[in-house]
């Protein structure tokens, strides 16, 4: 087991500083740059050599990735281009927003889906099931940001259940510890902010969910009915057990193993979903960060840690899942 | 559950498991080498009606496995509806000039006179669905979309298909160091979510054009077509047509060529007809996120809908509905299509 750890880190820091080696060499070796970005096109010489200087593009290109990733280990990512903030502290800002967004979507996946696909198995060909599989297949072909727009249409424009955007309403007072909104009112004791955050979370985590949602309820569904062919399932059936007994501890506990790996894959789903959703709500995480960055002129410091890091937090869930297999299914550790 | 090696997008099979064999094809060759020299002609012979018959046998098996999935398809009431979509959707790309009552590209002055940023025209007799936000005719640029949004999805697929399908074969060819830096490149690919990484390719192109969201779009899926090539060319090492191709002395490139790569083809094609539905919405997605193809004359379903339908959502919800209605039904079209022949194709079904 400690084996397989070891390698499979060793594998992901290997993964990692190929992956900054390929973006910082690419980022940087193209026309039309953060230079001109900044200057506009009709920069003087002289100005335009004045900055390259300043942000050190003069140096050989070795140079500048060494000099890179001795900062990134230390943890420091130059400043970003547009606003000549630290890009360390510009992503710290952004980075909860995201979290709580894609945790709460996570919570609304797992928790819908899971029953769902559960239920679904269990009326196998009946009414529930076809319009689970209907269900599902309109949640993976419906582009999410539309899905956004749509919600949002109908839940704040049409019948004003919830905000349109933002995470908090304007002029609630707020004291910001972790920056997780949910968690600080907790903390701090304001439950109307923490209700004012979670009233806000409702539509974009749900809007976000879709997609982790439909996979889950077909991966569960297609796993529940493998199982509930098995002779153990009928045996434990045969033998008088509770259906609750039956369900938790012979059918879900073998029928989640599935479910589990697909939660690491579809984090990454949630990522993604993350920068089309957040734009919808103008959340101001890490999403709508990449879309600024790239918009406003190519904000090379801020994409090249954005990237670095949304391969991190991908790379890292899958490998807790992985990991985390040997925990729940002891065949597993015995191999 | 299926094999976890077939099955895309799902950790691998062990690296190990190709290690032991990799002297196999050198050991090969020399026997094919000592076969020559002691039988000689009778050998050659031998070996050409052995080939024949590999051929023959491939192909009668080939026919009839596909003929066999085929029939089942044809029964499934899912994978009808899902190649109808498909069909009349190539249909209408195929026709759009047909179908189309305008050109899609010109502004018309009926519908300019009225249009401001808070009025675009609505339905009229000679404008079905009204105007875009250019006073061009809506439908006749719907119309036209199916073409762009076809071509887009196609030949992102089949670039991603191309690339992902060398990577793979070479690698489960191979194996051995070549294997393991196809696969370590395979794994930066997809040490990215699927729509980050098409964020991060456009935004390395200093400014987005068709070309950029085409090849962001599938070089996205060539690490899910790579793996799925390789994980079922290394299940076919262990397997026995390829022993007993390797034990009669076929060259290595023949087997994987003519035994190999036959066999892994229809689950990446059922892989591509899944990877049409994502791409197009892939695409979509790249649009409303501002990375799409700034040509104004393009008519995109993607386009329509991320640019457009988004900036005008308040003012005329149907610029959004129409071109989102159409890609959601392509979108499950070639979703339906796929999974059926997925399940077409799968053993345990076969009957």
């Amino acid at each position: 087991m400690l084996r397989v750890i070891v390698r499979r880190l060793l594998q992901l820091v290997v993964t990692l500083i190929a992956l900054s080696a390929l973006i910082f060499i690419w980022l940087r070796n193209l026309p039309g740059g953060p230079i001109e970005a900044l200057l506009g096109e009709r920069a003087t010489p002289e100005r335009r050599a004045l900055l390259v200087k300043a942000l050190g593009y003069d140096q050989p290109i070795l140079v500048q990735y060494a000099k890179f990733m001795q900062r990134v280990l230390t943890g420091d990512f130059g400043n970003s281009i547009r606003t000549g903030d630290p890009v360390a502290e510009v992503i710290g800002r952004a980075f909860p927003a995201t979290i709580e967004l894609a945790l709460v979507a996570m919570i609304i996946a797992i928790g819908l889906g899971v029953p769902l696909g559960y239920l679904a198995a269990r009326h196998h060909g009946r009414l529930l099931d076809n319009l689970s599989i209907a269900g599902t297949l309109l949640g993976i072909s419906i582009p999410i940001f539309f899905l956004g727009y749509l919600l949002k249409d109908v839940f704040t424009q049409n019948i004003h259940w919830f905000p349109p955007s933002g995470r908090l309403s304007t002029g609630l007072d707020n004291t910001e510890v972790t920056g997780f909104f949910v968690l600080d009112g907790l903390l701090t004791r304001e439950f109307d902010a923490t209700a004012d955050a979670l009233w806000h979370l409702i539509l974009p985590a749900f809007t976000l969910a879709t997609i982790p949602l439909a996979v889950i309820v077909r991966i569960t569904r297609a796993s529940v009915l493998d199982v509930l062919n098995e002779d153990y399932v009928r045996t434990a059936e045969a033998k008088g057990l509770r259906h609750r007994v039956i369900r938790g501890r012979h059918i879900l506990r073998n029928a989640l193993l599935p479910v589990v790996t697909i939660i690491g894959l579809q984090s990454g789903a949630l990522l993604s979903g993350a920068v089309l959703t957040e734009k919808v709500y103008n959340w101001g995480g890490l999403g709508t960060l990449i879309t600024d960055s790239i918009s406003g002129g190519r904000d090379y410091p801020v994409l090249q840690a954005l990237i670095l890091l949304a391969a991190l937090v991908f790379v890292v869930v899958n490998l807790l899942v992985d990991l985390s297999y040997a925990f729940i299914d002891p065949r597993v550790r015995v191999r | 559950m299926s094999d976890p090696t077939t099955r895309p997008g799902v950790a691998a099979p062990r690296d190990g498991a190709d290690t032991p064999d990799t002297d196999k094809p050198a050991a090969g060759e020399r026997r094919e080498g000592m076969s020559e020299r002691s039988i000689g002609l009778l050998g050659d012979r031998k070996k050409a009606r052995l080939d024949e018959l590999a051929r023959a046998g491939a192909e009668k098996g080939g026919v009839s496995l596909v003929r066999d999935a085929f029939r089942r398809l044809r029964r499934n009431p899912v994978a009808i509806v899902g190649a109808s979509i498909v069909g009349l959707f190539i249909l209408v790309a195929i026709l759009a000039p047909l179908l189309a009552p305008h050109d899609p590209a010109q502004r018309f002055d009926e519908l300019t006179k009225t249009l401001t940023v808070d009025n675009i025209p609505g339905a009229s007799s000679e404008f079905p669905l009204g105007s875009d936000p250019l006073g061009r005719d809506f439908l006749s640029r719907l119309i036209y979309g199916s073409r762009q949004t076809l071509f887009v999805g196609v030949l992102a697929t089949l670039i991603g298909l191309t690339l992902g399908v060398l990577i793979g074969a070479l690698s489960g060819a191979f194996g051995g160091w070549v294997d393991n830096i196809l696969m370590r490149f395979t794994d930066v690919m997809l040490a990215l979510p699927a729509l980050l990484l098409a964020i991060s390719l456009v935004a390395m192109a200093s400014r987005s054009s068709q070309w950029t969201v085409i090849f962001a779009v599938a070089v996205v899926n060539v690490p899910i077509f790579a793996r799925l090539l390789r994980g079922s060319m290394l299940a076919q090492r262990e397997s026995d047509h390829v022993l007993a191709a390797r034990a009669l002395g076929v060259k290595q490139r023949n087997i994987v060529l003519r035994h190999m790569l036959p066999n892994a083809m229809t689950a990446v094609i059922v892989q591509a007809t899944l990877t049409l539905s994502t791409a197009i919405l892939e695409a979509a997605s790249l649009s409303f996120l501002g990375l799409g193809d700034p040509d104004i004359n393009r008519a995109e379903w993607g386009l329509m809908l991320g640019v457009d339908g988004q900036r005008y959502f308040e003012v005329r919800p149907e610029l959004a509905y129409f071109p989102a209605l159409a890609i959601i039904v392509v979108a499950l079209g070639f979703t339906l299509l796929g999974e059926a022949m997925r399940e077409a194709i799968d053993p345990k079904n076969r009957r």
